[in-house]
């Protein structure tokens, strides 16, 4: 006897199956799976090499049963067959316990120079789909993107006619097993996807020096198969199982895999049969990969930013598709880390934001973008101060500090609480009646002063409406003229404080004209300190 | 800005660029003119529809009443027993009314543009830019005021 390795793990109980399957024009790894060979290292062999093993097995074995038929043979008993090509065609020359059928081996010639038909079952899968050539077309694409990874996740996408051509397969052989008496069902059968990582990782292990994770990985390689040539194979169960193929809106068909499974769950046999034409006409050609993806996780970076331009937006401003200011904060920041991390796109997100003619002083605005499926994902601290360099050196608009990478969680912190945190701004209003200097300081002695706000009309469009009670905690005033004043307030996040001081039609209630009894309007608002101590600040 | 139905019964128009409109008296309008006194201010339009009832709900405005040109808004009863309505002037759904001037009418007169305004419309997103077309702007108003003014001296 020898290894394991060049032998074929079949017992004498699989022969009806293993040539039921053969007829059917099952590959040798399909056969190994609906004979349920569980040990991975056969169907790494190459294909050629198990299917001349696994033809000397059959014809053997009709050998042994014509001859041994009436020798008592141990059902269960394993045929370990010697595998090497060489040996078998010298075998087969020798002629040594071997059909002289000259047919056969005319045939077994043939085989070893033609690739191997298409298997029916899995339409090339476990065929040339698995095997080197395929997995180093799988990695150029993913080193011509420039990812950097660790580690990553091979998912594959197989057509949904695999299933109805796996379930053809399965009755034919439920029908055997049935008379052997044995227990199996469908979900013991090793299962495509399985066999399929059984046989590519270790080659992507070989190719890439990293093996595919089983679990999580930030890095995705994202195969999808298709096989045009047997799409209506699934056609006839929309007639058969309408109940499953409902209501597939935006998507391009309405077989999708899911749907193809609960329809195969529902038929029953005779149905299935009577539709399918069992075993199936030889395909073509096999499957072919129409995308290959590659998908790293999101990269997260926070920071602050002070802005000190009252003609730029925090967000692009666009109008009936017409833009409006020529950038953004959001731009400004976000066009360096795209370089940088080499990202498709991007989410800007803020605790809190500013009118476009608001600045953002003192210990700026915390903010966090999400860069989504970034080249890079590696960045030292001295990149990223680097980085935080560059962005500060293209626009004298906007600064930033405390750039850092962060964990998608810690997102979480900037905007839970928001409404507990406070703000500090600095209005200058003008009132249409004369002030005096004491007029405007008994705004100085209020303190947690309330509001009623209603939303206002100029987000109304697109907020709800709704009357929200907001706090005033502190007011600081500084006469300026009979026109004029500044006033510093602290205010609980989310007061409107635009709205605070003209009233917006005397739906914020109280606002600074009620108070001084007089029309008031905001000139310059800046915001002054926003009260979170989210990002962490950074040495630098 | 706009004019509209009974002679110097004229409405005012304001339409922010994110296309809320607040409609409002204009200044030719008698109650703002003779130095009226105004009794009360009903949201109760009819026996059955009520703009008090308005309800808007979500980002959306769900469940908005919807209003025509000529819809009535309110209906304003001075001391000297005149009645006037208010229209709506413009399509568009009806987001809110002037609660406040119900406990106090006078804000009406006091500050027609700002705190005394009637109700908040949202036109259709489609509609928003013509709405204003066959109205006058500010200056187009004060021009048919002073000719109004002139002919009648
Ligand atoms: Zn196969």
């Amino acid at each position: 006897m020898n290894g394991f390795s060049s032998m074929i793990e079949l017992s004498e109980k699989d022969k009806p199956i293993a040539q039921m399957l053969l007829n059917f024009g099952a590959c040798p790894r399909c056969i190994f799976r609906f004979c349920r060979v569980e040990l991975q290292a056969p169907y790494r062999r190459p294909e050629k090499e198990l299917l001349c093993e696994l033809r000397t097995f059959l014809q053997s074995n009709s050998n042994e049963s014509e001859s041994s038929c009436e020798t008592v043979q141990p059902p269960c008993k394993r045929i370990r067959l010697e595998s090497r090509k060489e040996e078998a065609e010298e075998q087969t020359a020798n002629g040594s316990h071997q059909l002289t059928d000259a047919e056969n081996d005319g045939n077994a010639t043939d085989d070893n120079l033609r690739p191997p038909p298409v298997c029916t079952v899995c339409l090339g899968i476990l065929q040339e789909l698995c095997e080197m050539d395929f997995v180093k077309a799988v990695c150029q694409k993913i080193n011509s993107s420039e990812y950097q990874f660790s580690s990553f996740v091979f998912s594959v996408s197989f057509p949904p006619q695999l299933s109805v051509r796996e379930h053809a397969a399965w009755l034919l052989v439920k029908e055997e097993i049935g008379k052997q008496d044995l227990l199996v069902e469908k979900d013991d059968l090793v299962q495509l996807k399985e066999a399929y990582k059984w046989i590519i990782h270790p080659l992507f292990l070989e190719e890439l020096g990293v093996p595919p994770a089983d679990g999580k990985s930030l890095f995705e390689v994202s195969v999808v198969f298709a096989h045009p040539e047997t799409d209506e194979d699934c056609h006839f169960l929309a007639t058969a199982c309408p109940s499953c193929f409902k209501s597939a809106k935006n998507k391009q068909s309405i077989f999708t895999r899911m749907a193809v499974v609960k329809a195969l769950e529902l038929i029953d046999d005779d149905d299935f049969l009577k539709n399918f034409q069992s075993p199936p006409s030889s395909p073509k050609t096999p499957c072919t990969a129409v995308d290959i993806q590659c998908t790293n996780g999101a990269i997260f970076v926070a920071g602050r930013y002070n802005k000190y331009s009252r003609t730029l937006p925090q967000t692009p401003w666009i109008i009936d598709g017409e833009r409006k200011m020529e950038s953004s904060v959001e731009e400004l920041i976000s066009e360096h880390l795209m370089t940088t991390f080499k990202a498709d796109s991007f989410n800007f997100s803020s605790s809190g934001r500013e009118d476009v003619d608001v600045r953002t002083l003192g210990n700026g605005r915390p903010f966090a973008i999400e860069l989504v499926n970034p080249r890079r994902v590696h960045l030292t601290a001295e990149e990223m101060r680097a980085l935080q360099q560059t962005i500060n050196n293209s626009s004298d608009k906007v600064q930033v500090h405390d750039l850092q990478i962060v964990t998608r969680e810690a997102i979480g912190h900037m905007k839970e609480g928001e409404e507990g945190k406070t703000k500090s701004y600095n209005a200058l209003i003008w009132t249409e009646k004369e002030i005096r200097n004491e007029d405007v300081a008994v705004l100085d002695s209020m303190k947690e002063l309330k509001l009623d706000q209603k939303t206002p009309l100029r987000v109304l469009h697109r907020r709800p409406l709704a009357v929200r009670v907001r706090v005033i905690h502190t007011m600081q005033s500084e006469y300026i003229d009979e026109h004029h004043f500044r006033l510093r307030l602290k205010s609980q996040a989310g007061t409107y404080i635009k709205e605070f001081v003209h009233g917006d039609f005397g739906r914020t209630k109280p606002n600074i004209g009620s108070l001084l009894g007089t029309t008031a309007d905001i000139l310059e608002l800046d915001v002054e300190s926003v009260d979170t101590d989210w990002p962490p600040a950074l040495d630098n | 800005l706009d004019v509209k139905g009974n002679p110097c019964e004229d409405h005012c128009i304001l339409q922010h660029s994110n296309r809320i409109c607040v409609i409002a008296l204009a200044d030719a309008h008698p109650v703002l003119q003779k130095g009226k006194a105004i009794e009360r201010i009903s949201y109760q339009i009819s026996a059955n529809c009520s703009r008090l009832q308005n309800k808007v709900s979500g980002k959306s405005k769900r469940g908005a009443q919807f209003l025509t040109e000529l819809a009535p808004l309110c209906r304003i009863y001075c001391s000297d027993g005149e009645e006037y309505t208010i229209y709506s002037c413009i399509r568009g759904r009806l987001i809110e009314v002037n609660e406040s001037l119900l406990g106090d009418p006078s804000i009406l007169q006091q500050k027609p543009f700002t705190d005394g305004y009637v109700a908040v419309v949202l036109p259709k997103f489609e509609e928003s830019k013509t709405i204003t077309q066959g109205l006058l702007t500010r200056k187009e108003y004060e021009e048919v005021l002073s000719k109004r003014f002139n002919s009648a001296s």
